[in-house]
């Protein structure tokens, strides 16, 4: 099943993509998404911890199963507003 | 850095907007006057010129932008339930932003004013560690994504515990 992942912040600039298609095993969880980038971009394995993921545009656990045509976001902390 | 192709000139929810134009204080102000109302407060937040005393030059916002107003929108609903004011309103501002100028503004109107300030500093407090929105600092000797605050952690992204030991 295909997936699309949205990258923001830092891990846009270190995958050099913002947006990409990934080809995953039928039922697998948001974790294999992290550990599919940690293990292609060693730059990103020190982030994994603080990096936060949606589905369809709401915050999930690395537990939850993926479906086919699923939007997932990796998002890092985020630093909007000011002061 | 190239800017999402969907990219929305600005995003309107009930009481929230994520705009690319300078952020009308007075509009907000107006939208949310009303008689019953015996306080208003606008909280701005405004570009600093230095973080940690190295001089900035100026940031660049982006957002996860529909997230983003969903979120909003969400604290949005939250604040007004959880305290005793009538109106709330949450703007962003992406893209670059130069030194003074204001990145967000809070507008809440109440009847008393201490429920007002809570809720304000509920609402920009909240905003800031939750909302998908990020900015990159330029300096004259490069640029970095600023530090984010932690994920709260009874958030619902937050990765399982690192088991004793590991690090």
């Amino acid at each position: 099943m295909r997936v699309r992942v949205l990258l923001f912040g830092q891990l846009k600039d270190i995958v050099g993509r913002q947006e990409e298609s990934l080809e995953l095993e039928p039922g697998s969880k948001l974790a294999s998404v992290m550990a599919h980038y940690a293990e292609r971009y060693p730059g990103l394995q020190g982030l994994t911890k603080s990096v936060a993921c949606s589905i369809n545009q709401e915050y999930a656990p690395r537990t939850a199963v993926l479906r086919e045509g699923d939007e997932v976001g990796l998002l890092p902390p985020v630093s909007g507003g000011r002061a | 850095m190239t800017a999402s192709k969907s990219e929305a000139k600005e995003l309107r929810s009930e009481h929230c907007a994520i705009v690319r134009e300078p952020i009308d204080l007075r509009d907000i102000k107006e939208d949310l006057e009303h008689p019953e109302d015996g306080a208003a407060i606008l909280f701005e937040g405004v570009v600093r010129n230095n973080t940690r005393g190295r001089r900035t030059l100026y940031l660049d916002y982006e957002a996860y932008e529909s997230m983003a107003l969903n979120e909003m929108e969400k604290l949005a609903q939250a604040a007004l339930e959880r305290f005793k004011v009538r109106d709330v309103s949450l703007v962003h501002r992406l893209g670059r932003l130069q030194i003074g100028e204001t990145s967000v503004v809070i507008g809440v109107g109440s009847p008393h004013r201490a429920a007002a300030f809570e809720a304000c500093r509920w609402l920009i407090d909240s905003l800031k560690k939750t909302v998908p929105i990020w900015k990159k600092e330029y300096f004259e000797d490069g640029a970095v994504w600023a530090d984010g605050e932690a994920f709260p952690d009874d958030h619902p992204s937050k990765p399982e515990p690192a088991s004793p030991g590991t690090q």
